[in-house]
């Protein structure tokens, strides 16, 4: 397995900029994310470590050789599409197999055979090489395309939302086995995706992407704790966080539109106007509660609930464990945790309050 | 059923559709426009139906007016158009006809009896049939190829003024055949290639090669760029990937342009007309200027228009399920 | 708005059993989720009751009304596709006019009537727009005014969350609800998603394999799911579902040599249940696992997932059996490693192997 170092890569299609200097560096035997909306640059970041796309700056590095000048098959990474990744008129052992019959490797079938069968009962589907890729479900044909990953034993594993296209319960079965593959056997993987929760559970490290810039570099950890901007804020932790003006008043926090005035955290100086934010989470109902709000929504997800509260103009959302007895229309008081309030300036940066 | 009530139909319905197309009066109006369709594609027919018709006619029969739908058929017609015969003197018609009541005489010679003519050999119906093959044939094997590969090239390369390119591609069918025929012909002496194969193959395979590359390209834009880049990533080489993976997945679209670039090759008129006489004429212009003893052959001409409509009818018919099938169904979900 | 009611509805296509015959009653004013994974039925059922998709047999009722062979315009029920289905040529005023327009409103109406939807859903400043050049969820907003314009009986919604990115799909369902709420409407809606499914339903109806496998509240299938099926596919992760054999008053579950006590509320019912037999199933829900130095189960661990707020911990309890526990964000865990835990006795649930179904706690009668 390989480390992989990314130097300042520009890339530019007609009329946008896709990627504006983007620079990282993924350790070996790491999982390493890549995070961001639609549209940020994650695809074509791991294009261009691929070869697929050609970049007009920059450097990509290898164990610190240079890759630039090498075509995708000499580079010796293994790509996993989000879609149209089996050939649907092979069978499932083609499929696998197809990698390895490639003119650059010389195998024999006897080895070709071993490799495929050991790949097939990693992710579990040694019962479906002899179908047709076209009889199989949605989360079978997930498998056989990681499979084809998987046989190759490439320096590196680039995965393109490779679980975007499954269903929800497939999504995170799937996941947890990845995870587990790719822990036990210590592969380098590049994995983009857009939602936040992969990017949380599977990665050890992870780069926040928006508009072809890395806004933020970071363990989960540091992603969810220390965000560097609200856009890194709001990507990551469901629910979203709540983001909300506020100002400072008589030596508390005031949020605007509302009639919550909280007090001053412990060596926080922030500036008259800023943006104040609350993980919902942090947002406790508490009969003794110092704050009150009207519960206007409520959404229950079994494992916890989300709770809507308004004050004035002002909806906070409220995470609590479990299910309530709650209404909609109920006046709930509530605590914040001081500890764990965010700071962040007008323009979304973060401020060390 | 008697969850069903009236406006319903009285049957359970198992196929995909609207609530509003199972209901009495639209499933009226559906045979209506059956039936209506197949009255029009009767219509559409009769031409056909005629040329067959007149294939079998006497001579006599098809000129007469109003025109005979009932006689009776003969094959006199295929004999004038497969054979050159002359009138027979007189003086020899007695032997002829004494060997015809012997038995000596095969059916055409027969048949070119009664005429008062004998049979003196095979007139050029069948080689000019046979430069058609050949000329449409080869031509529609070489614009295939070439487009398929021009096609990938546009489908999958930055070719350098590309969208300019595929108009000017595009451009030449703009042009009526007429207009160029006298350039051409003035070109083709000048280069020897009046009236060859060679040179027709040529005409054929460039004028279809624009068809050719539009409807090659929409094949191969809609196969996924994905196959292709995993392939490559797993080390095949270019021409691997196109061979392994773009060209299976472009049969259908390969046979349906096989067909309209055959149809145009076999069917073209002009070029063949005024570029061709003797040795590489096809059978268009030939069997439209069939001259019997009376003028205009028309039985011939029924007949060899018949027997010249046979090859394309049974290749379509051959790849009609290439052509309306849909491209490719190979994806992780949908 | 409406009552809609099925009965027996059954739809084949071909010798496929897409939907079989099925029964449910829908109250006025309720948000109902159809749930299910791919191919379960759903989508098909909402068709039906559509219209955009005939009946094999059955009857669909609205407000006692049989609707079952009424053309869609007639059935007074709005439309939300997942891929919003906007008319790419008009401007989003127009589009929103349409269903109007179809019915022959005046002017005067049509106009009022825009108006307020594109105030409720905040789209004013996109009247003249193209639906084209519009991000995913103001087309979906789009879409909504649409539906929402005709004041219709009901809304029937077809995954319409399913094309946004995933921090979008949090926002725009929780408007859906609020609309919902705020209208007073009656709504059908459709996900494989079972977090939009529990977060916005009333009722949700857990479909799979064209049978409806359990009717119920969020509550209800989240705490007490009908059988295995709903079991696992509510929750996330689902319900741990661990076999065992019964024996003695206590689950003996095949690897580490896990033995489970259970409580005397179940006994009876599982000696009635299980009659003789000695295969059980036990479930319990991530977060009513504990972990704890001296827990009476053990097991080692498979994955670790950060969730931002807490850590999911993957469990290895046999070769087969993995079990999924809630635990502190801030105590670390590594692959490999034993651990050791205790189990909620008011959250446990117990299922019959054979027949796939819950098991009812029976009342101890004292």
């Amino acid at each position: 397995m390989s480390d992989v170092e990314v130097k300042k890569i520009i890339k530019e299609f007609p009329g946008v900029k896709a990627l504006d200097e983007v620079s990282f560096d993924v350790k070996d035997g790491e999982f390493f994310v890549l995070l961001g909306p639609t549209g940020a640059g994650k695809t074509t970041t791991l294009r261009v470590i691929a070869g697929l796309t050609k970049q007009e700056q920059g450097s990509i590095f290898f164990d610190g050789e240079p890759v630039d000048d090498l075509t995708p098959a000499d580079r010796d990474v293994a790509f996993v599409f989000q879609q149209y990744s089996l050939y649907p008129t092979m069978s499932v052992y083609d499929n696998l197999a197809f990698p390895l019959r490639s003119p650059m490797r010389k195998m024999n079938e006897a080895e070709i055979k071993e490799q495929v069968e050991q790949a097939a009962e990693v992710l579990r589907i040694s019962q479906l090489l002899e179908r047709k890729c076209s009889h199989l479900s949605g989360g079978e044909m997930q498998r056989v395309s990681l499979g084809r990953a998987l046989v190759r034993e490439p320096r590196i594993f680039l995965m393109d939302e490779p679980l975007s296209n499954l269903d929800a319960k497939l999504r995170e079965t799937l996941r947890i086995e990845l995870q587990h593959i790719q822990k036990t056997q210590a592969s380098t993987t590049l994995f983009v995706t857009h939602d936040q929760i992969e990017a949380l559970t599977m990665a050890d490290r992870i780069a926040v992407l928006d508009h072809g810039k890395i806004i933020q570099i970071g363990t989960p950890d540091d992603i969810y704790d220390r965000p560097a901007t609200t856009f890194v804020a709001q990507l990551v932790g469901t629910p979203r966080i709540n983001l909300v003006k506020a100002g400072r008043e008589n030596g508390k926090l005031y949020v605007r539109n509302s009639s919550l005035y909280i007090s001053l955290p412990q060596g926080w100086d922030p500036p008259k106007e800023f943006l104040l934010g609350i993980r919902p989470e942090d947002i406790k109902p508490d009969n003794e509660g110092e704050f009150e709000g009207v519960l206007t929504l409520l959404e229950p997800l079994g494992v916890e609930t989300i709770l809507h509260l308004t004050s004035g103009d002002q909806t906070l959302l409220s995470l609590i464990p479990g299910m309530t007895g709650f209404k909609i229309g109920d006046k709930i008081k509530f605590n914040i945790t001081q500890e764990r309030l965010y700071c962040f300036d007008n323009h979304g940066k973060s401020l060390l309050c | 059923m008697s969850n069903f009530r009236e406006d319903g139909p009285g049957y359970p319905v198992t196929e995909a559709t609207r609530v509003d197309k199972v209901s009495p009066r639209s499933r009226f109006f559906k045979s209506l426009r059956a039936i209506i369709v197949v009255i029009i594609a009767v219509i559409m027919l009769i031409p056909v139906i005629v040329m067959a018709m007149t294939a079998f006619k006497p001579r006599a029969t098809i000129v007469s007016s109003p025109p005979k739908i009932l006689f009776k058929p003969t094959l006199e017609g295929f004999v004038f158009l497969l054979t050159d015969r002359a009138i027979i003197a007189q003086s020899r018609l007695a032997d002829y006809k004494e060997a015809a009541s012997q038995g000596d005489l095969n059916l055409f010679e027969r048949i070119a009896l009664q005429g008062g003519q004998e049979i003196t050999g095979t007139s050029d119906y069948v080689s000019r049939l046979k430069n058609s093959l050949i000329i449409a044939g080869l031509s529609t094997i070489f614009s295939v190829v070439l487009g398929l590969f021009a096609a990938y090239a546009f489908s999958r390369y930055d070719v350098l003024g590309k969208d300019d390119l595929l108009f000017f591609i595009l451009s030449t069918r703009m042009l009526p055949a007429v207009v160029v025929t006298i350039p051409l012909f003035l070109m083709y002496r000048q280069l020897s290639l009046n009236d060859t194969h060679v040179g027709m193959i040529l005409l054929y395979t460039v004028f279809n090669l624009s068809l050719a590359v539009w409807l090659l390209k929409g094949f191969i834009d809609e196969i996924p760029l994905e196959y292709e880049e995993a392939a490559l990533v797993d080390g095949y080489s270019r021409w691997q990937t196109f061979y392994k993976i773009v060209l299976p997945q472009s049969i259908t679209g390969i046979a349906a342009t096989t067909v309209f670039c055959l149809i145009f090759a076999w069917n073209e008129y002009a070029f063949a007309l005024m570029l061709t006489s003797e040795k590489a004429r096809t059978a268009p212009p030939s069997i439209a200027t069939m001259l019997g003893s009376g003028g205009l052959e028309w039985s011939a001409i029924a007949a060899g228009s018949l027997g010249f409509l046979i090859p394309v009818v049974i290749i379509v018919f051959a790849l009609r399920n290439y052509l309306l099938r849909g491209v490719t169904f190979g994806a992780v979900r949908k | 708005m409406a009552e809609i009611e099925l009965k027996q509805v059954e739809k084949k296509f071909g010798d496929l059993h897409a939907v079989k015959p099925l029964d449910l009653k829908i109250n006025d004013g309720e948000f109902i989720v159809l749930l299910g994974p791919s191919g379960c039925g759903k989508t098909t059922t909402l068709r039906m009751i559509s219209g955009l998709e005939t009946v094999t047999g059955g009857i669909i009722l609205l407000d006692g009304k049989n609707i079952t062979w009424l053309h869609p315009s007639e059935r007074n029920i709005a439309f939300v596709f997942q891929l919003y289905a906007l008319y790419p040529h008009l401007s989003v005023r127009q589009n929103i006019a349409f269903p109007l327009q179809a019915e022959g409103e005046s002017r005067d109406v049509i106009n009022q009537r825009v108006d307020e939807v594109v105030d409720l859903l905040r789209i004013r400043h996109l009247l003249n727009a193209r639906p084209g050049k519009l991000s995913g969820g103001d087309q979906q907003r789009v879409a909504l005014a649409r539906a929402l314009v005709r004041r219709p009986k009901a809304f029937l919604m077809d995954e319409p969350l399913g094309a946004l990115d995933a921090d979008f799909r949090e926002s725009m369902r929780a408007e859906i609800k609020q609309l919902h709420i705020d209208q007073n409407a009656t709504s059908i809606y459709v996900t494989h998603d079972q977090v939009e499914a529990m977060a916005m339903g009333d009722r949700i109806v857990v479909m799979s394999e064209a049978v409806i496998q359990q009717v119920g509240s969020p509550d209800e299938v989240y705490y007490k799911p009908a059988n295995l099926f709903v079991a696992n596919f509510i929750g996330s992760p689902g319900m741990n579902l661990v076999h065992g054999n019964y024996s003695d008053g206590e689950l003996i579950m095949p690897g580490m040599d896990n033995r489970y006590s259970i409580p005397e509320d179940w006994q009876q019912a599982l000696s009635e249940e299980l009659d003789g037999s000695k295969e059980l199933i036990i479930g319990f829900r991530p977060e009513s696992a504990h972990l704890s130095q001296d827990g009476n189960l053990t097991g080692t661990v498979y994955a670790v997932d950060l969730h931002g707020a807490y850590t999911m911990l993957h469990i290895n309890m046999n070769e087969n059996d993995i079990v999924h526990i809630r635990a502190d964000r801030m105590v670390k865990y590594a692959l490999g490693e034993k651990v050791r835990f205790n189990l909620d006795p008011e959250m446990v649930r117990f299922f019959n192997p054979k027949t796939e179904s819950a098991i009812r706690r029976r009342e101890v009668v004292q």
